[in-house]
């Protein structure tokens, strides 16, 4: 059975497997290149499992020593998580001793597979999300952990690279914006962000704009459901009369 | 930063990262009913949240002299590259590898 799901799971992982690989590899050559030992790397990429987290967090580990910060900026950075675990809900329901570990290594691409891939019959759908999740995060480690033993031997700039963090979410943007026919709630965040920045300041705009975010997108809910409401009835009416 | 200090730096930062993760599923244990206004949220937030991300990207850039130009022009390489070739790494690799020669080379 873990065999089955094995192989059924790794097909949907190689181009995570690329991607983690060049990913984690420039993570590593950044810490590195502040001077962080690979140690390091290996275990911010074990407990942690978040890319754009741990770029985030080079920065922070350089920086004057304040939990409270670090711990307040993880919670705007990952913010989104909170709201990736509600489609995940039913998904990762009933997987048993399993289910921390889903939920512990849930990164955008292990959400990602989790949330829209059913695997094919005779494979066990929760081994499968448990490999697909594995597996990832394998990649993971060992990118960057190679990224921050390589950093030792090349020298060579760096400068830049943590641009690849702002291409995914970019990419993101990109495939999300060409499923969805509503386009609303993408031009909040990216037009919500931008008058909150512009507004607050680089240091102080996330929790805003998060807040902005959410009054915005409760408020066209509503105005939907209304509307929703209001031609259910008109077409009551209609019947009625 | 010492060793000591950095180990809790990285332990608060798992820690804060595993909080975002778990809240949902701690909220709403197996069997109890997620509020109908929840589900729908849940389906449109992402979208937002990720264009709020690529702004948090830029933040810092915006505000200094090239105003986010390198920026901006590889972010639309990206987004030309993601429509026409649909390859999500190439469009990494390449609008990263434009960002980098970029900053280190045309805009020293």
């Amino acid at each position: 059975m873990k065999r089955k799901a094995l192989k059924a799971a790794f097909p949907y992982t190689v181009p995570i497997l690329v991607g983690f690989l060049f990913m984690g590899f420039s993570f590593g050559l950044l810490m590195k290149g502040e001077g962080l030992s690979v140690l390091y790397t290996f275990f911010m990429s074990v407990f942690i499992f978040s890319g754009s987290m741990q770029f985030v967090a080079v920065g922070v580990m350089v920086a004057a020593f304040d939990p409270l910060h670090a711990f307040l900026l993880t919670l705007m950075v990952n913010a989104r998580y909170l709201f990736y675990g509600i489609p995940m809900l039913e998904k990762y329901s009933k997987t048993g001793l399993k289910k921390p570990y889903l939920i512990f290594g849930m990164c955008d691409e292990t959400f990602t597979i989790n949330c829209s891939v059913t695997p094919e019959k005779g494979v066990d759908r929760t081994w499968f999300m448990f490999f697909v999740t594995l597996l990832n995060h394998i990649y993971w480690i060992t990118g960057s952990t190679l990224g921050a033993i390589a950093g030792s031997f090349l020298k060579f700039d760096t400068t830049g690279i943590d641009f690849i963090m702002t291409a995914l979410f970019t990419v993101m943007l990109v495939n999300q914006w060409e499923e969805q026919k509503d386009h609303f709630p993408a031009l909040i965040g990216v037009l919500g962000a931008i008058l909150c920045l512009f507004v607050f300041g680089a240091d102080s705009f996330m929790i805003p704009s998060m807040i902005l975010i959410l009054v915005a997108l409760a408020a066209l809910d509503i105005t939907r459901e209304h509307k929703l409401k209001k031609s259910d009835d008109k077409r009551k009416d209609g019947e009625n009369q | 930063m010492t060793d000591t200090q950095r180990i809790i730096t990285v332990a608060v930062i798992a820690l804060g990262t595993m909080l975002t993760r778990f809240l949902p599923f701690i909220i709403f244990p197996e069997g109890r009913k997620v509020p109908d206004f929840i589900v729908r949220l849940g389906r449109i937030l992402p979208y937002a949240i990720i264009g709020l991300l690529v702004v948090y990207c830029v933040k810092d850039a915006v505000f200094t002299s090239l105003h986010g130009l390198p920026e901006l022009i590889s972010i639309a390489c990206v987004i030309l590259l993601q429509k026409w070739k649909k390859n999500m790494y190439l469009s990494m690799i390449i609008g990263t590898v434009l960002y980098m020669v970029l900053v280190q080379v045309v805009f020293k």
